[in-house]
């Protein structure tokens, strides 16, 4: 359960330097009148689904810590038998750091007003997140081809369940992608800026979420990968 | 008005409920009144804190109770006072957390010249299992047991031979022995709970776990089980009995070795080289 | 008194709006709404609907404790599946969801002047899986097998083999719930949460939001980074009993027969489950803690003694009651040096607590206490949870714990601290809050018997019963039988608790006689009764109309506790109220 503390600490020290700015030692009995919040913006100027994703975002990094934390303290028992990684997870892991770069790509281009980077950049994304998703599969057959179920034993069952949460939150994200696309192709030259902003928005979710998906891969990955072990047992040494 | 009488009855009726209950834990057959002493101190300080925050309660409800034309005081904090009663707070738990601490040490450190006794739980039977002359208990898995081994132990490991087995009958300890209680399931989680001895730990499928204390006290006392082990929960019982040196050697010598019980099935047992031994412990 | 803005009004053009959204038809104004108030209504509604579902399941499980075999259909499984669901349903089903659901949604816009929720399509899709959730819940009672009877902690090996009952579709029902209750909370939580930090009136900071916003804001957090491991373990526990794989079943020989399982570690699902499952008693606590420090201080007419203490203390509890959920697991045959750490945590987390208590008790100090119905709860509450909290030094402290664990003693430490004292604070909530919903006040009369009732007879109900776990007496326990070290004093308690449960359940249905007569025949209660200072009180109308506050966000002058200030003609200042212009 190491992982999961250390997720916690982090979030603790978000909201702890959050908190800070709130003015937690103020005397409210003493202060009559309007004060502002911090800097005395109001309106709050961030928008809100961002700060929305954020949360969601917490909650979901809490899950896949939690995963993690389950999967180590699991491959720390001495009867532990890994399966083998199949080499198209290789391929899938550019293909999401494909994805990651085109919305990063289209980010910017949203920012320049030029429409057709923002398209052409969001159908890259799309294409390659669904080629991530098709090689997942693909390594789910590979593994089962080879005799791998997942009834068979923890580590097996602990891989496909790993893989399936994540491939269920890029779905997830595919929704929210083909949205964005199609407001993309729905004529954003001739809109109300008020619908363009609507759009860079959606874009900069988009390309904020999948971020984290790829974070998130890059971590699941490095622990199918047997990499991170040596990590979690040098933890394990520092913590005993 | 009767908010306040009925909060100082409260109190009052929690003291004397406590003084005059005939219920109360059962007498002591083991080393562990130190865990009575630490609930003794757990007791005279909650209560103290329960009956003065309640009769002080009783009192402002009382005191300040609305009356016509009466306003509050204003008093948005009081820094010292708040202070004060946190360390006042701080102090009383310390008063608890250090004895409990310090007993728990002491309840997690093994004497070394504790006998080890394997207790192992199933729906909804008790078994045990003494270390033979060798003194050690053998392997053993689930993934060996048969009805002609009913504990799994591992028939080609020869500690496991003379280890002793007893089933269907009460468990026997010696008086003043320190003992290690070793504890394994076969199935479920179950809890190994004899009131008088106070220790109780969970047995977890797939792994072993344990407690100690050294049986101060003869008599014969019920087991009982104490995790939620399915609808036989309530009826999984058991006794064991302390007893003098001189009682308990009469009783070991009685009881059957694992080969003794197993000499008809050895054959077939040896067929099943081939199970997996990866969940050997 | 420091007047910052020296009283200039705000002008009206500064003041920020949302978007409403504005139902079209009869439907959507009332069934698919999005308003959150309607939400809130149908989230407490549903939850106190299969409450008291769960409250029939206790008398059954209690007549089954004072006269065993008196009900003969009461036999061995269907007694666990009371226990399980009775367990489930008032933790998560009832109290989780409306203090959250119920009581966030109505309080959070109204209490920090917004005009609603920030994702109001997500709030309502929050409330519909809730409801979902609550009917799959529901379904294993009609299931063949019957609901799952393996405890509300579902502990593996046992929650998913045979002997077990509901083992065939219980269970898996019992799951696939959960997961959908999970999955509408995290929405809710999200509008809860993002609502608190970008959806408060001008002027209202986070000191000066009343302390009930704080608890229900605390608690979402807590319950959206807690809830992923129960989500976790559920989905890991549906593999394993659906598809046969291993991750909480070690290799197993059920009834002298070897089953396919092997390899894994059922202690695994407990570090899950109470990583969820402590912070959850916490989640229940600190709305509670937030309400009941509102409802003493407007009826004590002064104001909540040391605020910033009492927000410290709230931020600090849900911090720490992530770290100390393995002591639930003292005997668990865990790693037993865990205990000297989690029985530390645990007893620190008793401070910030104890200051709670202090502070509610000096608030009444040289207050003007009105003891109208739900100051009374709070006072219930208060000694409730003080005792309830007292024996949890019992259970916290690892070596007391050792003895104490899984007997009557547990049972009643948790039903007193996290049933009966959150339970008292939902009721004087109900009291309080009902004249806004409503327009009408709740019968005093009916209301006085119903507390009087439930607070003396839960009391006898639960004070006792530690010392029925003292003597040794286990829990989960379909009968005691004959057992050598249980006199028959114990089963005279026994039927005693019993009778007195029984009388504590039909007061309740007093209550509910109460909410509905009440509807049509309260007194009218006018927009703020309680002549309390919070937002929700000044709204225009009452009960508020869609979009809380007609053409004009409210402005938020003050904290929420000027009650009695020196000086002010009345013994309350509304929040919303500018400070009077300086005298030149």
């Amino acid at each position: 359960m190491g992982i999961i503390v250390i997720f916690m600490v982090l979030i603790a020290a978000v909201a702890f330097w959050w908190l800070s700015r709130q003015r937690l030692t103020a005397k409210p009995w003493l202060e009559v009148g309007i004060i502002g919040d911090v800097g005395g913006r109001w309106p709050p100027t961030l928008p809100k689904a961002k700060i929305g994703l954020g949360v969601f975002l917490a909650v979901a990094g809490s899950l896949f810590a939690l995963l993690v934390s389950a999967y180590s303290m699991r491959m720390a028992m001495v009867d532990w038998r890994t399966l083998p990684v199949p080499a198209v997870l290789w391929l899938n892991t550019i293909l999401l750091i494909l994805a990651s770069v085109a919305l990063q790509t289209a980010v910017a281009a949203g920012r320049r007003d030029d429409f057709g980077g923002v398209r052409s950049s969001l159908l890259v994304a799309y294409a390659s997140s669904l080629a991530f998703l098709f090689g997942q599969v693909l390594a789910w057959g590979e593994l089962v081809a080879a005799g791998y179920f997942a009834a068979d034993n923890p580590a097996n069952a602990f891989f496909y369940l790993i893989t399936a949460i994540h491939g269920a939150h890029v779905l997830g994200g595919l929704v929210a992608l083909i949205r964005t696309t199609a407001r993309a192709f729905d004529g954003p030259e001739t809109s109300p800026p008020r619908t363009i902003g609507e759009l860079r928005l959606g874009v900069e979710l988009c390309a904020i979420y999948w971020h984290f998906l790829l974070l998130v891969w890059l971590v699941l990955f490095s622990f199918l990968m047997h990499w991170a072990n040596d990590l979690v047992s040098f933890c394990r040494a520092a913590l005993t | 008005m009767h908010i306040a009488i009925i909060l100082a009855l409260i109190v009052i009726g929690s003291v004397v409920f406590h003084f005059l209950s005939p219920w109360w834990w059962t007498p002591l057959a083991s080393n562990w009144g130190y865990i009575d002493s630490t609930i003794i101190i757990t007791f005279w300080i909650t209560g103290t804190v329960f009956a003065a925050v309640v009769l002080f309660m009783a009192y402002c409800v009382y005191r300040f109770r609305h009356r016509e034309g009466s306003r509050a005081a204003y008093e948005p904090e009081n820094k010292r006072l708040e202070s004060w009663l946190a360390i006042g707070t701080a102090v009383g738990v310390a008063a608890m957390l250090a004895p409990g601490l310090v007993v728990w040490g002491r309840f997690v450190t093994v004497p070394s010249d504790a006998a080890e006794v394997e207790v192992v739980g199933q729906q909804w039977q008790w078994s045990y299992r003494l270390p033979g002359k060798d003194g050690r208990l053998g392997a053993s898995s689930v993934r060996y047991v048969t009805p002609e081994n009913p504990l799994g132990l591992d028939p080609n490991d020869p500690r496991a031979q003379d280890d002793i087995i007893v089933q269907g009958d009460n468990l026997h300890f010696e008086l003043g022995k320190p003992v290690k209680v070793l504890l394994r399931s076969l199935d479920v989680v179950h809890d190994f709970y004899v009131p008088e001895f106070r220790a109780k730990m969970d047995m977890i499928p797939g792994s072993t776990t344990y407690y100690w204390f050294t049986p101060t006290r003869t008599g014969t006392f019920e087991v009982l089980c104490a995790e939620l082990c399915s609808t036989g929960h309530p009826y999984m019982r058991g006794g064991v009995v302390v007893e003098a040196k001189a009682d308990y050697q009469p009783w070991l010598q009685q009881q059957k070795t694992f080969a003794e019980l197993s000499k008809p099935a050895k054959a077939s047992a040896l067929k099943q080289e081939g199970v997996t031994r990866w969940d050997l412990k | 008194m420091v007047d910052v803005t020296h009283g200039v009004a705000v002008p009206v053009a500064e003041v920020g709006d949302v978007e409403l959204y504005h139902p079209r038809s009869w439907v959507t104004k009332y069934v698919f709404s999005q308003d959150a108030k309607v939400i809130a209504i149908q989230y407490s509604l549903t939850a106190l609907s299969i409450g008291l579902v769960a409250l029939v399941l206790s008398w059954l499980m209690r007549m089954q404790l004072g006269f065993p075999g008196l009900l003969s259909f009461i036999n061995a499984d269907r007694y666990y599946q009371f226990v399980t669901m009775h367990g489930m349903i008032m933790v998560i089903y009832l109290l989780t969801a409306l203090f959250l659901g119920g009581f966030g949604n109505y309080l959070i816009p109204l209490m920090l002047g917004a005009r609603d929720m920030v994702f109001p399509y997500v709030n309502m899709l929050s409330y519909w899986i809730y409801l979902l959730a609550v009917l799959v819940l529901v379904a294993g009672f009609f299931v063949p097998g019957g609901p799952t009877g393996a405890g509300w902690t579902l502990y593996p090996p046992q929650a998913i083999l045979a002997n077990t009952p509901g083992q065939q579709w219980g269970i898996i029902l019992m799951l696939v719930s959960l997961m959908l209750f999970i999955i509408g909370f995290t929405m809710g939580g999200l509008n809860y949460v993002v609502t608190v930090l970008q959806g408060r009136a001008r002027g209202m900071t986070m000191m000066r939001m009343p302390l009930t916003v704080w608890g229900i804001f605390t608690a979402t957090v807590m319950a959206l980074l807690a809830f992923p491991a129960l989500f976790v373990g559920s989905v890991m526990m549906l593999l394993d009993r659906v598809l046969g794989t291993s991750f909480f079943m070690p290799s197993i020989v059920l009834m002298g027969e070897q089953l396919k399982y092997g390899g894994g570690s059922p202690i695994l699902f407990q570090h899950l489950f109470w990583f969820f499952g402590h912070p959850e008693v916490y989640i229940v606590a600190l709305p509670a803690f937030g309400i009941v420090s509102d409802l003493i201080s407007t009826h004590a007419r002064k104001n909540i003694f040391g605020y910033r203490m009492m927000v410290w203390a709230i931020v600090a509890i849900g911090a720490l009651s992530f770290v100390v959920w393995a002591h639930h697991m003292y005997v668990s045959g865990m790693n037993p040096g865990f205990g000297f750490f989690f029985a530390t945590t645990t007893l620190i987390i008793a401070i910030p607590t104890a200051i709670k208590v202090y502070n509610w008790v000096l608030t009444l100090w040289r207050g003007d206490i009105h003891f109208t119905v739900p100051m009374l709860f709070a006072l219930g509450f208060i000694v409730t949870f003080v005792n309830g909290g007292l024996t949890g030094l019992f259970l916290g402290n690892v070596v007391v714990d050792v003895p104490l664990s899984r007997t009557m003693f547990v049972v009643a430490h948790f039903h007193m601290v996290m049933g009966i004292a959150p339970i008292m604070v939902i009721f004087g909530a109900i009291y309080h809050w009902y004249p806004k919903l409503t327009g009408r006040m709740l019968d005093d009369t009916l209301g006085k018997l119903h507390f009087w009732v439930t607070f003396v007879g839960a009391y006898a109900i639960f004070f006792p019963m530690h010392y029925l776990g003292l003597l040794g007496v286990p829990r989960r326990y379909y009968e005691m039988g004959e057992t050598a070290f249980v006199p028959p004093s114990a089963h005279t308690l026994n039927e005693f608790i019993t009778i007195a449960a029984l009388i504590v359940g039909a007061a309740q249905l007093a209550f509910v006689f109460n909410l509905f007569w009440s509807l049509r025949h309260g007194r009218p209660s006018g927009g703020n009764p309680w002549r309390a200072t919070t937002l929700e009180w000044q709204t225009p109308e009452t009960p508020p109309t869609h979009g809380n506050w007609g053409k004009e966000l409210p402005v938020v002058y003050r904290w929420a506790y000027d009650y009695s200030v020196p000086g002010a003609a009345e013994d309350f200042l509304p929040q919303n109220q500018p400070p009077m212009p300086r005298t030149p």
